[in-house]
């Protein structure tokens, strides 16, 4: 390891050799065979972290020869008819009331013969039970301490009313009960403040699910009436499921995205 | 009163029993006792049909009789009972989708019977035309040859050429029977086209003038056999919406200048009916379903000469019109529409708000009693033809709502709306009929065919229904 820049001084003080840049571009030449000699000796662990780094390079390369590709091919695309035709009515008028289009209908067919949906949060962290109740100490002298008191959002629908507070276990704090969420739409992204019906799901436990406790990762269903959807049958959609993005406790508002 | 009661009866029984043909009728009543009372009444009796007569006392409609239906009862007054025909056949209301036609492979965008019903032709966004066979509901012919997106076609009033407006800033004629393109585009316009109009039948009995609105802030009217431009008329600011040619000959244009100019067929400019507070989306003349079938009626007579047609459509023309002047509506952005009869002043009569967000489409019913104004706020309002008043809303659809198509006898309205569905309106109940879903997507352009059998509508899903009875 040199101590100082005495190679580089060097170079500056006498210049290089008459041959280097000959010199230069011949091991370069050879680099394409000497790494090709190299992948086809190695073996082991050595072998396996080189492919890896390999296979990453590759595929960059492949990106920007495709796109100098794409740069070289161009071929006159004025002749093709541009898609997303309107009639003349709704020409000008190409900003207005995009959020509120209707979603495919055909994949939505295709969703419900399936009976599968794909949540975009198909996994959420683990909750102890510690995290999402907090014990409520009541009796004379607040030794007892059967009561929880639940820390995260929660929803109770319109016509709740609290069990007598002696028989009550589970405490849902007022400030904690949300009615609305903010619902995007995916494919518009537009997003809409939409009532709350239900809770549908939540991943934790089917018991948070029947408590109506919203955290990341649960299934709602949400008054769509706003957007207009209809079904190919005609009747008119009110209801959707929306799944919960964000932590509702720390935010102190619901976002969802709709499950289309 | 018994007079009252004694007409009523007889009312009733002129409308039940048919008369033999040519006679009149002088009718004088006389009571139990001999004496007249009134003086001797014409009665209309010749027609070969009993043609079936509403009865109205001021605004309400005598369905059951005299003392029931009418509001003010007062037992002093002289009633006056104005008498209307009905029209003569009846169209039954479509209830089921015949067929999905598939074929376009981009939303289909503007749908039009021919004048006498028997074809069908189709505008898309993938830059053709389509011509569908109706008997067998099937594709007859693709009419390639435009660049752009088909956004208006027109049929002339004879039923022999179609004429279509594109995208890509040119009018195309095309020969239904064969399914060839009649020539080139027909070029001129700088930017695209936004509606077509023939000249009436009879008016001209070649039928070889139209008339095309464009973007371009111009109307280019042509002649269809020489293929060139008669006249330009660029007097507007913006870009035109909408043309209308009227059964006098006056061109009727609607542009986003918030204006519609009056032109005669020479392309003088007659008058400028100002008084909207956006853009004028669209018009609606009271003559409109007579210019469109033109010779062509419910019997579904044809004519052997071009005289005899000329001749046949004049007379249609004459007897719908009577004696009073064309009336135009006009539906804008500013939510309003205006009632105007150009042909005697250019201030409107009526201006008919009530709609809470953009008029998109008005239309009169055949008969000219009615206006129908669709709206983006979801609902169809319905409105006196003669006068403009409001006389009622129909709500149904959760989206907006595009285009409102009459049945031909005048009882039935289509309504084809953003939210994928259709619905059949009974304009006596002023209620919906029924509802016909079965679009995947946003439902863009309605028609009815004239002989009253079958209804096709087409929209953003890239299919072609077709509903029948």
């Amino acid at each position: 390891m040199p101590q100082n820049e005495h190679i580089e001084e060097h170079i500056k003080r006498h210049g290089r050799r008459f041959d280097h840049a000959e010199r230069t571009r011949k091991r370069q030449a050879r680099q394409a065979h000497k790494d090709s000699q190299f992948a086809q000796k190695v073996h082991g662990l050595k072998a396996k972290m080189y492919n890896k780094k390999r296979h990453a390079e590759k595929i960059q390369m492949k990106k920007t020869i495709k796109q100098h590709e794409e740069k070289n091919a161009k071929q006159k695309s004025a002749d093709a008819v541009p898609e997303g035709a309107v009639p003349a009515y709704l020409l000008d008028r190409e900003g207005q009331d995009r959020a509120k289009i209707l979603s495919n209908m055909v994949k939505q067919k295709r969703k419900e013969k399936a009976g599968k949906w794909s949540v975009p949060l198909p996994a959420v962290r683990g909750m102890a039970e510690d995290e999402m109740f907090k014990v409520v100490k009541t009796g004379k002298s607040k030794s007892k301490a059967w009561k929880r008191m639940i820390t995260k959002a929660t929803f109770v629908g319109d016509g709740f009313t609290r069990k007598p507070p002696k028989y009550e276990r589970f405490v849902r704090p007022m400030a904690m009960r949300y009615k609305k969420a903010h619902v995007t739409h995916p494919e518009l992204k537009a997003t809409f403040q939409l009532p709350i019906i239900g809770v549908k799901k939540n991943p934790q436990s089917p018991l948070y699910t029947q408590l109506g406790v919203i955290t990341k990762g649960t299934v709602l269903e949400v008054n769509v009436s706003e957007l207009g959807l209809v079904t190919t049958g005609g009747k008119v959609v009110w209801g959707k499921y929306a799944q919960v993005t964000n932590n509702p406790e720390n935010d102190g508002c619901i976002n969802a995205v709709l499950l289309v | 009163m018994p007079a009252n009661k004694a007409k009523a009866a007889a009312l009733a029984a002129v409308a039940v029993q048919p008369m033999p043909e040519g006679t009149k009728v002088v009718a004088q009543f006389k009571s139990a006792d001999g004496e007249s009372t009134g003086p001797p009444l014409n009665l209309p009796g010749d027609s070969e049909d009993p043609i079936p007569y509403s009865f109205y006392v001021g605004e309400d409609e005598i369905v059951k009789s005299l003392w029931i239906d009418r509001k003010d009862k007062s037992t002093e007054d002289t009633i006056t009972i104005v008498y209307q025909p009905q029209a003569v056949f009846r169209v039954r209301a479509v209830s089921r989708c015949t067929s999905t036609l598939s074929g376009h492979t981009e939303a289909v965008l503007s749908c039009s019977f021919s004048p006498d019903g028997s074809q069908l032709a189709t505008g898309s966004g993938d830059a053709t035309v389509r011509i569908w066979d109706l008997n067998t509901e099937t594709p007859r012919f693709t009419l390639k040859g435009h660049k752009g997106w088909v956004l208006s076609i027109a049929w002339s009033p004879d039923g022999k050429t179609l004429a279509s407006g594109s995208m890509d800033k040119t009018v195309r004629l095309w020969d239904p029977k064969t399914g060839k393109s009649l020539g080139d585009g027909l070029k001129g316009h700088t930017k695209w086209i936004t509606s077509l109009a023939w000249e009436p039948y009879h008016l001209n009995s070649k039928a070889n003038r139209l008339a095309s609105s464009s973007k371009d802030s111009t109307v280019r009217v042509w002649d269809t056999t020489l293929r060139r431009v008669i006249m330009t008329i660029s007097q507007h600011t913006a870009a035109v919406t909408c043309v209308k040619w009227g059964g006098e000959g006056l061109i009727y244009t609607a542009s986003q200048d918030k204006t519609i100019k009056v032109w005669n067929s020479s392309g003088v400019l007659v008058k400028t009916l100002q008084g909207h507070g956006h853009w004028v989306n669209t018009l609606a003349l009271s003559t409109d379903f007579v210019l469109r079938t033109g010779p062509f009626d419910h019997t579904g007579k044809k004519y052997a000469t071009e005289e005899e047609s000329k001749a046949a459509a004049l007379a249609r023309y004459k007897a719908f019109k009577g004696s009073k002047p064309e009336r135009l509506v006009s539906g804008s952005d500013d939510f309003t529409m205006f009632f105007w009869e150009p042909e005697t002043s250019k201030k409107p009569l009526t201006r008919m708000t009530g709609h809470q967000k953009l008029v998109n489409h008005v239309s009169f019913s055949p008969d000219g009693r009615y206006i129908a104004s669709a709206s983006f706020d979801t609902s169809v309002k319905l409105w006196d033809g003669q006068t403009g008043k409001f006389l009622g809303n129909l709500r149904g659809h959760v989206g907006s709502v595009y285009q409102v198509c009459w049945s031909s006898d005048s009882r039935m309205l289509l309504s084809g709306s953003k939210d994928s569905t259709l619905k059949l309106w009974d304009i006596r109940k002023m209620k919906i009929k029924l509802d016909l879903p079965g679009h995947m997507d946003e439902v863009f352009a309605v028609d009815w065919s004239p002989g009253g059998d079958k209804v096709a509508s087409g929209g953003k899903d890239k299919q072609l229904k077709i509903w029948r009875h």
